[in-house]
């Protein structure tokens, strides 16, 4: 039987004490998909970024990655899968004591997979990085760092790539930069969800690719219309 | 896995491992110190132990053959109980000489207690006899009988009364020697885990982002446990050295310094050094081990 989907949602719910920030959520992303996930801040975007790539678990309901029920998954069997997603976080955590270079490196590391230096040079110079390579992540700027948490992302070349606001905080000439690699990324195959506030990022993408917005609203996400 | 296969890989392999957990300066010199000053006490530990076990083995063996009878007689039948004591302890099986001291051998046995020129001869003292058992052993109680009939002066001592508390003694020495040396063992590993503790504690966003990359809870593991496996080695190798020259550096074993001088190591008792570093760093991995997947699981 042939894969149907990288990311299936099924009546997923989730919430913070009493709180229900999403409810009877269902969704599938095939594979090869481009997607933004779009809605107000708080309304629960990176909570639904976290449960597709397995950071939370839903109080109820399932999600699958790649046909693989994360609730039969032991914690070896998350990283497994974590191979296989690139994750850009909004707040870009990073190893401190290692430089900018080491950490983009770090998938191929814990992977057990030798970092080649002309992959590394290369993906570092298209992020714009290639000067701040030997500098620790405390010395990058906000843009920077959402930079490199992206070159981090990809080095794997994973599946799949969820990146949560990753064009914001940087300028907009940066921002079709990195929407090029992301398109370049799901034109060889690759599904990308994107949580961003930026309409004009969208329809910049749109022009490129055959994009779906996401909308969160009223605790369920639902495909927006064509009027974005 | 084996042990062997998986210390290998710990020790050899997978420095890059090592390599992405933040260096820890206090708990590094924490660590290397507390292995170094554990293994430090071990080596006198297991010198005290290997050297009582020497002198208990020494006193079952030297003691358990020999006995001394004594002669206690008035001055004119001295002489005479000597020899029909000599008698009876010639004909005895079991016994493969018996000789009596002479003046100058027992003046030796008092010097160390009454110093030099003593007038032995002005004193009353007992004629003692020398008794050497053969291996097939003696009748104690009917010598002892024969003794009474034939030498009414002559007192049997098979060295039993003070011998068994001694060997008694050295013995429980030796076992405190090996309790100490576990209880070392066992600070060393809560000393370890505390520090492995505290590492952890402080590494949440590297445990975080590891996870985030997609590394195993046996990679993130094993990159703590190298560390303090080697900070644990690198201390208790230097504590050995340190603790070996200080026992080696001891007085000479002599007569008169007695049990004292003569803890140290003899001949192959050396090679036991080689196992503190090693179970240090053993304790070090299985503790840190323990530590980190406890850690990773409540960060699950």
């Amino acid at each position: 039987m042939g894969r149907t989907t990288v990311i299936r949602l099924q009546d997923v719910s989730y919430g913070y004490g009493n709180t229900e920030l999403l409810s009877q959520v269902s969704l599938e992303l095939p594979p090869g998909s481009f997607h933004f996930l779009t809605g107000p801040s708080g309304v629960g975007k990176t909570t639904f970024l976290k449960l597709c790539y397995l950071e939370m678990l839903p109080v109820t309901g399932s999600v699958s990655l790649f046909d693989q029920d994360a609730g039969s998954l032991d914690r070896n069997g998350i990283a497994g899968m974590r191979r296989r997603v690139g994750v850009v976080h909004q707040d870009c955590q990073f190893l401190d004591h290692l430089s900018v270079a080491e950490n983009v490196a770090l998938p191929l590391v814990v992977a057990n997979r030798p970092a080649e230096s002309d992959n590394l040079t290369e993906l570092l110079k298209w992020v714009g990085l290639t000067d701040r390579a030997d500098a620790l992540p405390a010395e990058l700027s906000g843009g920077e760092r959402q930079r490199a948490a992206l070159a981090r992302a990809v080095i794997m070349s994973p599946d799949v790539l969820i990146a949560d606001e990753p064009t914001g905080n940087v300028d907009w000439e940066m921002s079709v930069r990195l929407l090029s690699l992301l398109v370049e990324l799901n034109k060889m195959g690759k599904s990308i969800l994107i949580a961003t506030h930026d309409m004009n990022l969208i329809r910049t993408a749109k022009a490129q690719v055959p994009a779906r917005v996401l909308r969160i609203s009223n605790r369920n996400v639902q495909l927006a219309g064509a009027e974005l | 896995m084996t042990v062997v296969v998986q210390a290998r890989r710990l020790l050899l392999g997978q420095s890059r491992a090592d390599h992405v957990v933040p260096p820890t300066g206090h708990t590094a010199r924490l660590t290397v110190f507390a292995s170094g000053a554990m293994a430090f006490l071990a080596v006198f530990a297991l010198a005290l132990s290997l050297a009582t076990g020497r002198l208990a083995d020494r006193w079952s063996l030297e003691l358990a053959r020999t006995a001394t009878v004594r002669i206690s007689a008035p001055e004119g039948q001295i002489a005479k109980q000597t020899e029909s004591a000599l008698r009876v302890l010639n004909t005895t099986p079991g016994i493969s000489s018996a000789r009596a001291l002479s003046p100058q051998e027992e003046r030796a046995l008092l010097e160390p207690w009454f110093g030099t020129g003593l007038p032995l001869d002005t004193l009353p003292i007992p004629q003692l006899i020398e008794v050497i058992e053969s291996d097939e052993g003696v009748d104690i109680e009917g010598l002892r009988l024969r003794l009474q009939a034939e030498a009414p002066g002559a007192v049997l001592d098979d060295h039993t009364r003070w011998r068994r508390p001694l060997v008694d003694a050295a013995n429980r020495l030796r076992s405190l020697g090996f309790i100490s040396i576990l209880l070392i063992a066992v600070a060393t590993s809560a000393m370890i885990t505390l520090a492995a503790n505290s590492a952890l504690a402080a590494s949440g966003q590297v445990i975080k982002v590891l996870r985030l990359v997609g590394a195993r809870d046996s990679y993130i593991a094993r990159a703590f446990v190298r560390r303090f496996t080697i900070r644990a080695l690198t201390g208790a190798f230097a504590g050995t050295v340190l603790g070996a020259i200080a026992v080696a550096s001891l007085p000479s074993p002599s007569a008169e310094g007695g049990f004292l001088t003569g803890l140290g190591f003899e001949g192959w008792d050396w090679a036991w050094l080689v196992a503190i570093p090693l179970i240090a760093a053993l304790v070090a991995f299985i503790s840190t081990r323990i530590a980190a997947f406890r850690t990773l699981r409540e960060h699950a």
